[in-house]
């Protein structure tokens, strides 16, 4: 078969694909850039041509830096942790003990709960009249009397991250328990006889199997993680005194309450660029790791 | 493996109840909450025991009275039973040929990458247009328009597993088949496409799940119980004025249950999706 004709069929079978991602992504996003340029509203006016103006009313207001401030601590510490905890659990599962199998497939339990039923659970677990965890804490001892911990500035976005944090640890476990399993075992075993204590084994032994995909799964959870709106709408919509209000809250506030959708799409516009900054990075690791395989 | 001293296998086995705890003492609070008493919920100390077993709710969130909690929910789950199917099948449609192609064709990947890089694009960045543009279709508040916004997510999912699926089916079968005089509409109906239905179908449920679990679009695009999912009428229970806590509890189980036992049931294929980054969390 001539190759002209084989190129033309691969495009005639990647045409619907590529019409439907025209119609529902990349003509949005153009539509975001103009818009961005604008000071429409949502319903109603077109709205006029105001340059760079909501670019720079964000980046001398206090809001848009604030959610930022508020988003990158979520994701810096929602993913630090559930890399912690992850590795730590990945660890213990490559273990031989009684009931590993079962262990193992309970790790599969909060990735498939919704992230909207997780929030609400949490929510439930840390209402401050009838929660749970109130409960807990006061029956045994480590506080003296209720607390509302989603209502209070201090401890809202500990709490939410505390709720993602048990969603998403058993993720990366699981990531990092498949890179664990490829570690050969008799370089585990000639490490043993060689006389290398429990640390150093896991720095010489281990790392170098763990590292490449706990890299993507790092680069992953952080795009997630500066993208999150669930959890955060459902726990405490941005409060209180807007101390959980990260960028896709400021946004969803901006285009959708306050009807702006000028200056909520160039908002829009810079959570976007972020993104693609983590994105970039993450396809330069994998071409890099795949490169070195 | 080494013979371990008694101790550290004791600490294994603690650490491993622990963690076994952990995951699952929410699940097990979700599920007391929803067969206890409004009493036993609003007691202080909490009773973490139910004094009675409680199914009222289960039955109040599947009844059918008009305008009841019921009807509301029951809504709800057949809004997002059609928005997600809809979506599921729409993706499919679009996803399988292109994934063939790009599999199977030297020099047409690079549009492949530009759909998989718009997977990382964040939903506010389409949602104002979106919004626009369903408004002037006369699709707000409808499952179709949602179905049709939820392709901006499943769409580049399947074809980025699909085309990986292709591409562990060897060429040389269709060549084969080609070469013994079938068409390529003949090769892909008897060879290519029953070796590729496992991975089809794997992708159908995962893509699936993403929409069931989709919040962000639904809360924006959807008003009543015409076209409103279940996780938004969560989110709502959630928030609300509801007073019942065991009733909210209900909702969430249900909700959960198609996920966690397609979740359950697939653990395998989870596992290497999970791994090989092409299932996000």
């Amino acid at each position: 078969m001539p190759s002209a004709w084989i190129t033309t069929r691969a495009w005639l079978l990647m045409l619907p694909l590529l019409v439907v991602m025209v119609a529902v992504v990349s003509w949005p996003m153009a539509e975001t850039v103009r818009l961005s340029f604008t000071d429409a509203k949502l319903v109603g006016t077109g709205g006029a041509y105001v340059g760079f103006d909501n670019y720079a009313k964000l980046l001398t207001g206090r809001p848009f830096l604030l959610a930022l401030k508020t988003t990158t601590l979520f994701a810096v510490l929602s993913v630090a942790l559930e890399v912690l905890a992850g590795v730590l659990a990945a660890l213990l599962l490559d273990q031989e003990f009684r009931g590993r199998t079962l262990v193992r497939a309970l790790m599969i339990l909060p990735w498939a709960l919704p992230t909207v039923v997780n929030a609400m659970l949490w929510r439930l677990i840390y209402n401050p009249e009838y929660g749970a965890l109130n409960s807990l804490l006061l029956q045994t001892g480590l506080i003296s009397g209720y607390r509302s911990w989603l209502g209070e500035p201090t401890s809202a976005l500990w709490a939410i991250v505390a709720a993602d944090v048990w969603k998403n640890f058993p993720l990366v476990a699981l990531i990092a328990l498949a890179a664990l399993q490829a570690v050969p075992r008799d370089v585990k075993a000639a490490a043993i006889v060689d006389g290398a204590g429990a640390f150093a084994r896991f720095r010489i032994v281990t790392w170098p199997y763990l590292v490449g995909p706990l890299t993507i799964a790092v680069v992953l959870r952080t795009i997630e993680a500066f993208k999150v709106f669930d959890i955060i709408w459902v726990m405490t919509r941005g409060g209180p005194a807007n101390a959980t209000r990260t960028l896709s809250i400021l946004v969803y506030q901006e285009a959708f309450s306050f009807q702006r959708a000028g200056s909520g799409a160039s908002m829009a516009l810079l959570v976007t660029l972020i993104v693609t900054l983590f994105a970039v990075s993450y396809i330069a690791i994998l071409r890099r790791s795949a490169a070195g395989s | 493996m080494e013979r371990r001293p008694l101790l550290v296998s004791i600490l294994i086995h603690l650490a491993a109840l622990t963690l076994a705890a952990v995951i699952l003492a929410p699940f097990i609070w979700l599920f007391l909450m929803s067969i206890s008493s409004a009493a036993d919920l609003s007691a202080r100390p909490l009773h973490w025991w139910p004094e009675s077993v409680d199914l009222s709710r289960y039955g109040m969130l599947l009844s059918t009275v008009a305008n009841s909690a019921g009807a509301a929910f029951l809504a709800s789950l057949r809004n997002s039973l059609f928005v997600a199917g809809m979506a599921t099948a729409g993706a499919l449609l679009v996803a399988v040929p292109a994934a063939w192609a790009v599999s199977r064709t030297p020099g047409v990947r690079w549009p492949l990458f530009l759909v998989i890089a718009t997977y990382m694009l964040p939903p506010v960045c389409l949602a104002v247009p979106l919004y626009m543009g369903l408004a002037a279709l006369g699709l707000l508040n409808s499952v179709f328009g949602l179905a049709l916004v939820y392709l901006s997510i499943l769409a580049p999912f399947a074809t980025w597993l699909l085309k990986s699926g292709f591409d562990a089916i060897p060429r040389e079968i269709e060549s084969a088949a080609m070469i013994d005089g079938a068409r390529l509409d003949q090769t892909l109906r008897i060879i290519t496409l029953p070796l590729a239905a496992p991975m089809v179908a794997t992708a159908a449920l995962f893509a699936f799940l993403l929409a069931w679990d989709e919040f962000f679009y639904a809360l924006l695009f959807t008003a009543d119980q015409r076209a409103k999912t279940l996780t938004v009428a969560i989110a709502d229970l959630a928030g609300g004025r509801v007073s019942d806590y065991g009733l909210i509890a209900t909702a969430g189980i249900l909700a959960a249950l198609p996920p966690v036992a397609i979740g359950l049931l697939m653990q395998r294929a989870v596992i290497s999706g999970l791994t090989s980054g092409g299932v996000k969390g």
